[in-house]
């Protein structure tokens, strides 16, 4: 009873912070702990990042209404995710970040197949402007350097010319937990900034020249909401749903473009000669080419063994992931993530099946394909 | 006015002698003799009393084990280093070990008379009728989720200490004293060591009501038939007598704030930098773990995390070796 009691104002001030999130949490029951498993059921269990939790569990529970597949998926962190795929305790692992060759030497070689994409959106509070934000990489890597530390810098009011800025000090705010929002965006600057790669470089935790480090998404958000004249960067769903301010970011193919979940697809449109004969999707998409394409888009990996004691399991975790990435896309909208486009979909499915072999005699996993 | 049953520990705290005799020479009567049920119980009570030290030597060794690596690495240098750069593999513990010690000093120095005054009030001053509300409220703080410390920090405590308390010091004081010094952001040091100082007082308070109810009623009563006032009375005599068991209770307090993670992490602003301004951000110990173990990746920087959790355990280890003297040596500098 005192833990019950303890436990309630919690669960109030979650409800208040984050209303999206308590909603797209009632919405979606965990995956696998609802119902009893009727007979003949398959049991699957994945863990890795928790950026694709919420469209996982969502898609693996509405599979699971009509087919007798349980999947069981526990968002430890992409760091997690690896550890538990290289040591085999799961079927599947989940992670943001692509497994580096060392990480892929260890874990005998699993598939890295991206599922759906992302966007880290870069989101302020400046109380009094109403325009939308134009920023371009080398501006926002001079941000995140700490060399830009008013709102009135000449280097920000050139790109924002219809509306003065108000004169106000710039704070940097960023995540101080490892994670694969901080990966996407500092990939992005080290693309942008030789000096950002030479002195900041690329990874999930960073040693950051300036500002706050908060704690999660959440955590960068409430710091904003505090700190007139800060800026930061968060997770697109995480954005949307707080309807947080966002900027519009320049493309290298030469106009601002504003986050959306049609401006993070089209990140990844052409890809096809990237991937290149082997099918390698352990590459980055951010600062896309692409006509109307967001610059911060990521996409997150399923991490498939290349082997499965046993082709049921196999085959009925290749037919729940075919299946979300095929027709799962109005749930992936829903909650705020950008489908792949229908031929990289194709692509991804097509590297599974030619990759992935099963049972004693290490037969393919598909048959007939 | 009647005596109030004494936990065990307050006998322990305030160095009485509790009259344990030696471990084994209080068994070898039970299972080398008696019968059959005494000898069971004897060894069932053996193996839960030596369940925790295995307990912990075991966390010990797997600490330590996993942290191997950093520690051939990077050798002592580690703890004197400033570095913390995961990106390159290059890291160092001393910013989060004085993040950690600053910030527990800090909460101990304003929880500790906070603490007293209130045991104070509580056992020789407020009434029963408003003492047993009061006891309960600060009993009640203590079983609030340290999370909802944090989240509390964030939006209430940090914009109210950076507009009332941190601006106008920064804008007064700042200039000269580098204590002081600007900027001021809300979260930090300040911050960090006000939420914990909060998170430890009613800890410090319930054990030095406790030890302060333990004084003997002859004592008071002699102080008052000698003329003391009751302002002597509590500092000459019931003070002075329960002193090792409130050192006792600040060093209980001390161990619950080196190892606080959630609320501190929320509001002490991680930035790993060493400033001799509490108004700067800082970062300790646990915030580190907590902030970083889940999404580590490389050998290397999960070894340096590590080892980061042993020195925390060694510094939680020092601090209650050396509580445990203290309170040894003014109890026995008493009874000589």
């Amino acid at each position: 009873m005192p833990r019950l009691l303890a436990s309630l104002p919690v669960i109030g001030l979650a409800a208040l912070l984050l209303p999206g999130c308590a909603e797209q949490q009632a919405a979606v029951p965990a995956a696998g702990e609802t119902e009893a498993l009727p007979a003949g059921a398959v049991m699957l269990t994945g863990a890795g990042a928790t950026f694709p939790y919420p469209i996982y569990s969502r898609w693996f529970h509405t599979y699971a209404r009509e087919n007798p597949v349980r999947v069981n998926y526990q968002s430890i962190g992409s760091g997690g995710g690896i550890r538990q795929i290289t040591e085999g305790t799961v079927d599947f692992g989940g992670s943001d970040a692509p497994m580096t060759d060392e990480d892929l030497e260890r874990a005998r070689h699993p598939l890295n197949l991206p599922t759906v994409l992302g966007a880290v959106v870069i989101t302020y509070n400046l109380p009094g402007y109403s325009g939308t934000l134009n920023l371009d990489g080398p501006t926002l890597a001079e941000i995140f350097l700490g060399k830009i530390t008013r709102w009135t810098d000449p280097r920000i009011a050139r790109l924002n010319p219809d509306q003065p800025l108000p004169a106000q000090d710039l704070l940097v705010v960023h995540r101080s937990d490892g994670s694969g929002t901080t990966f996407v965006l500092s990939d992005y600057l080290a693309r942008v900034s030789p000096e950002w790669k030479q002195r900041i470089g690329v990874g999930q935790a960073l040693r950051w020249p300036t500002g706050l480090g908060s704690k999660g998404n959440e955590g960068v958000a409430g710091q904003l909401r505090l700190v007139p004249g800060s800026i930061g960067y968060v997770e697109q769903a995480f954005a949307r749903q707080l309807k947080m301010p966002t900027a519009a970011l320049w493309n290298r193919s030469g106009s601002f473009v504003a986050p959306s979940i049609e401006a993070t697809t089209r990140a990844v449109e052409g890809i096809e000669e990237r991937v290149g004969e082997d099918l390698d999707f352990r590459l980055s998409i951010v600062d896309s080419e692409r006509e109307g394409a967001y610059p911060l888009a990521s996409w997150t990996y399923l991490l498939v063994p290349r082997h499965f004691e046993s082709c049921t399991r196999a085959r009925a975790l290749y037919d729940v992931i075919s299946w979300a990435i095929l027709d799962g896309d109005e749930h992936a909208r829903a909650l705020h993530y950008a489908p792949l486009p229908a031929d990289v979909k194709q692509l991804v499915l097509r590297k599974w099946r030619e990759s992935v072999s099963c049972g004693a005699n290490r037969e393919p996993m598909m048959r007939e394909a | 006015m009647a005596m109030q049953p004494v936990p065990e520990h307050a006998g322990v705290l305030a160095g009485l002698p509790t009259g344990p005799r030696p471990l084994l020479h209080r068994l070898r009567p039970a299972w080398t003799t008696g019968n059959l049920s005494d000898r069971i119980y004897a060894v069932l009570l053996v193996g839960f009393g030596l369940s925790l030290p295995l307990l912990f030597a075991a966390i010990v060794y797997r600490v330590a084990a996993a942290s191997w690596m950093s520690i051939r690495e990077f050798g002592w240098g580690f703890i004197t280093s400033t570095a913390w750069n995961p990106v390159v593999g290059d890291f160092g513990a001393l910013p989060f070990i004085f993040g950690t010690v600053v910030s527990s000093l800090l909460a101990l120095l304003i929880a500790l008379p906070l603490a007293i005054g209130l045991a104070i009030f509580l056992t020789e001053l407020a009434p029963r009728w408003l003492a047993a509300p009061i006891a309960f409220a600060t009993e009640l703080l203590a079983a609030i989720p340290s999370v909802v410390y944090g989240l509390w920090g964030i939006f209430v405590l940090v914009p109210w200490l950076r507009e009332t308390i941190q601006r106008p010091l920064a804008d007064r004081l700042g200039h000269t004293i580098p204590l002081f010094e600007g900027p001021v952001y809300g979260v930090s040091m300040l911050a960090g060591g006000v939420i914990l100082s909060i998170m430890i007082i009613p800890f410090i308070s319930s054990v030095t009501r406790e030890v302060l109810s333990a004084v003997p009623r002859e004592q008071r009563e002699a102080a008052l038939a000698l003329g003391a006032t009751r302002w002597e009375m509590t500092w000459q005599v019931a003070l002075p007598y329960a002193l090792p068991g409130i050192m006792g209770a600040a060093i209980l307090g001390l161990g619950r704030a080196l190892g606080e993670t959630m609320a501190i992490t929320m509001v002490i602003g991680n930035r790993p930098d060493i400033s001799l301004s509490i108004l700067q951000p800082a970062y300790t110990m646990a915030s580190v773990l907590a902030n970083e173990f889940a999404e580590a990746s490389g050998d290397l920087y999960l070894s340096a995390l590590m080892q980061i959790a042993l020195i925390l355990f060694g510094i939680t280890i020092i601090v209650n070796t050396f509580a445990r003297l203290l309170v040894w040596r003014v109890a026995r500098g008493r009874r000589s």
